[in-house]
């Protein structure tokens, strides 16, 4: 069990070296070089030589050949300082204003968690209601609506819950504000963001959730529980709903490192300070350090919470196979 | 006794069997909202190629979408049925331009990913050891990082560069990104299926007439295993159509051109004044071909390999 743990947790270094690699080859190779858009096409040569040096552009790539390989010189490159960067989590300042990468992402985590949090258990909450109640009653008229009502849901786009929601619920008839504004409570312009991330997410989960629960309903004990005289609640929510829960709590747990990122979309039509509001600045302004540094933050954290998981079937599923 | 008589009788006719495919194309007309979607998806490409078509011989409609059709901000009419936007534009002829240049991203994306995907998924699955390693590396690292996350970067990064001469922008940069991002799925399920494939009978058969690694896997293995890759074609198709949405709403991908996501765009700041049309007129033909390849998809999992788990 133990060695099952630690030879799980060597695993993840492998893949955050590879998410390093990934980071590198976009934003350094890739990419080019870009002091034409931190500076402007008008700057003078000067005004570039010393952005690239303040941002460590004007370094090699790999390696400094100039000097031996036993001096901290020829490790001084930019593959290295990106490394660097990445284990120490120190990402440097924003391209556009020199502010500390980090403590955007501070102020940001705040808004963008008061919004997903919500965003989150209301969803799980109402689709494994929702899909229990669509199990109980299978192949039924209220299934198929069930069925119906999240093909639906995951057909329509994010963006026309988003403007639709926002222009009737908020615009036209006034029950939310439209946007943010600092004087307002987490609560007040958080409603209705949750909401229409609710309704939207809520397609694609209870359709997970129901083919989860009917995948149970299919099992030997269920059949045992049904001979023995149990009540069909009594089988659905005490024997199918614990046995679906190794499903339910692997999904909730991998949705977390999610939570962190956000939601692009809705912060943006909500003007919520987040980091989702963040990334879409940093596009529009083309700052790679800012979605290099997400990119990288949000992988470490998926990373994580997949061996929390893994860990956690080990010790709750006697079944698991320690190989 | 005459049960048994017929039967014998019945062994000298020579018994024609079916295919895979015939046999799941078969269960799969027979459902009727099954074939309406596939007709929807149908009607859908119909639309896309004519507007192609009708571009290189530069017939006028519906490839001029550029055209002024009536005043700015009419609601729909007789005139043009689904209103025009600010410019007098015809949202009709928009919504079928667009329905090209989504369709074109969608394809060639799904293209990318199964070129890329495939090959290395059988050669992970069929040649193990240190390939295998190195693939699912690559692919374990891709897909801990969040998937739209990763599409913006890929995005953001091949915007606006030049690559062997060619350079990248509008529909080819939001193809490229998500072609490039989107293989691990089919990577993944493919590898997967050879690797419980490659233990079969007809495979120590083929290895024992000395077939090639390469001729195993392209000839008999791949075969076999090709209902996944339609399966995931039809239903990764539709998320790559929003993938387009939602790339073309951020300024990364068509500019110039109507796509789905840039008419939400320049519809976005149309609605708070009341002008709803183009809004609705872009969400319902997402809506339509999401749902039929949706529908269609999951119909066609359940005809040719009902186990595959595609989540």
């Amino acid at each position: 069990m133990l060695s099952y743990i630690i030879r799980r947790s060597l695993y993840i270094v492998p893949i955050i070296f590879g998410v390093m690699l990934v980071t590198f080859l976009l934003f350094n190779i890739v990419r080019g070089d870009i002091t034409d858009q931190i500076a402007g096409k008008a700057a003078s040569a000067e005004t570039r030589a010393e952005i690239r040096k303040e941002f460590g552009l004007d370094k090699p790539l790999f390696f400094n050949d100039e000097y031996s390989p036993f001096t901290t010189a020829f490790w001084d490159s930019q593959f290295f300082n990106h490394l660097k960067s990445a284990i120490t989590f120190d990402f440097g300042y924003s391209y556009n204003d020199r502010e500390l990468i980090w403590d955007k992402i501070k102020r940001g985590a705040g808004p963008s968690l008061a919004l997903t949090v919500p965003m989150l258990i209301g969803t799980i909450v109402i689709s494994i209601s929702l899909s229990l109640v669509a199990a109980y009653f299978r192949g039924k008229w209220f299934d198929y609506a069930i069925v119906l009502l999240s093909i639906t849901g995951m057909s329509l786009p994010f963006l026309s819950f988003i403007l639709f929601g926002q222009y009737f619920l908020a615009f036209k008839w006034g029950l939310f504000p439209v946007y943010f504004w600092p004087d307002l409570s987490v609560w007040q312009y958080t409603a209705l963001p949750a909401l229409i991330g609710i309704a939207a997410g809520i397609g694609g989960n209870l359709r997970f959730y129901r083919t989860v629960m009917l995948d149970e309903l299919g099992n030997d004990y269920v059949r045992t529980a049904y001979a023995k005289g149990l009540s069909p609640q009594r089988v659905l929510f005490k024997h199918v709903l614990k046995n679906a829960m190794i499903p339910i709590v692997t999904q909730i747990i991998l949705a977390i490192p999610f939570l962190f990122l956000g939601s692009l979309l809705l912060e943006r039509f909500f003007g919520i300070p987040g980091l989702g509001y963040l990334m879409i600045g940093a596009i529009g302004s083309r700052d790679d350090k800012i979605i290099n540094a997400m990119v990288y933050i949000s992988a470490i954290l998926f990373v994580i919470f997949n061996l929390i998981t893994d860990i956690c079937y080990a010790m709750v599923d006697p079944r698991v196979k320690f190989d | 006794m005459t049960d048994l008589s017929r039967t014998i009788e019945n062994t000298h006719k020579p018994v024609k069997g079916r295919s895979l495919w015939t046999d799941g194309i078969r269960r799969l007309r027979k459902k009727k909202l099954v074939m309406i979607c596939f007709w929807i998806i149908m009607f859908y490409v119909f639309i896309a190629g004519y507007v192609q078509i009708a571009e290189w011989t530069g017939s006028n409609w519906p490839a001029n979408w550029d055209e002024s059709t009536g005043q700015k901000y009419e609601s729909p009419n007789s005139q043009n049925i689904f209103g025009t936007d600010i410019f007098g534009y015809s949202i009709l002829r928009k919504v079928l331009y667009s329905t090209k240049i989504s369709l074109k991203v969608a394809f060639f994306a799904s293209i990318l990913s199964i070129v890329i995907g495939v090959p290395m998924g059988a050669a992970a699955g069929y040649f193990g050891g240190f390939i295998d390693e190195v693939v699912v590396w690559i692919y374990s690292t891709l897909s801990s990082i969040p998937y739209i996350l990763l599409i913006l970067a890929f995005a953001l990064v091949l915007k606006d560069k030049t690559i062997f001469g060619c350079k990248l922008a509008g529909a080819t940069t939001v193809y490229l990104a998500i072609g490039l991002t989107s293989w691990v799925g089919i990577c993944r399920l493919i590898r997967g299926e050879i690797i419980k494939r490659k233990e079969s009978e007809y495979i120590l058969a083929a290895r024992a007439m000395g077939c090639s690694g390469g001729r195993i896997i392209f000839k008999h293995l791949l075969p076999n295993t090709f209902h996944i890759v339609i399966i995931s074609f039809s239903l990764r198709f539709m998320s790559f159509i929003h993938a387009e949405v939602i790339l073309s709403f951020l300024g990364l991908g068509e500019k110039n051109k109507p796509s789905w996501g840039a008419m939400i765009d320049s519809a976005r700041l149309d609605l708070p004044k009341g002008y709803w049309w183009e809004m609705a007129a872009a969400t319902m033909a997402i809506f339509f071909i999401s749902l039929a390849l949706n529908i269609f998809g999951d119909a066609l999992r359940d005809c040719l390999d009902p186990k595959l788990k595609t989540d």
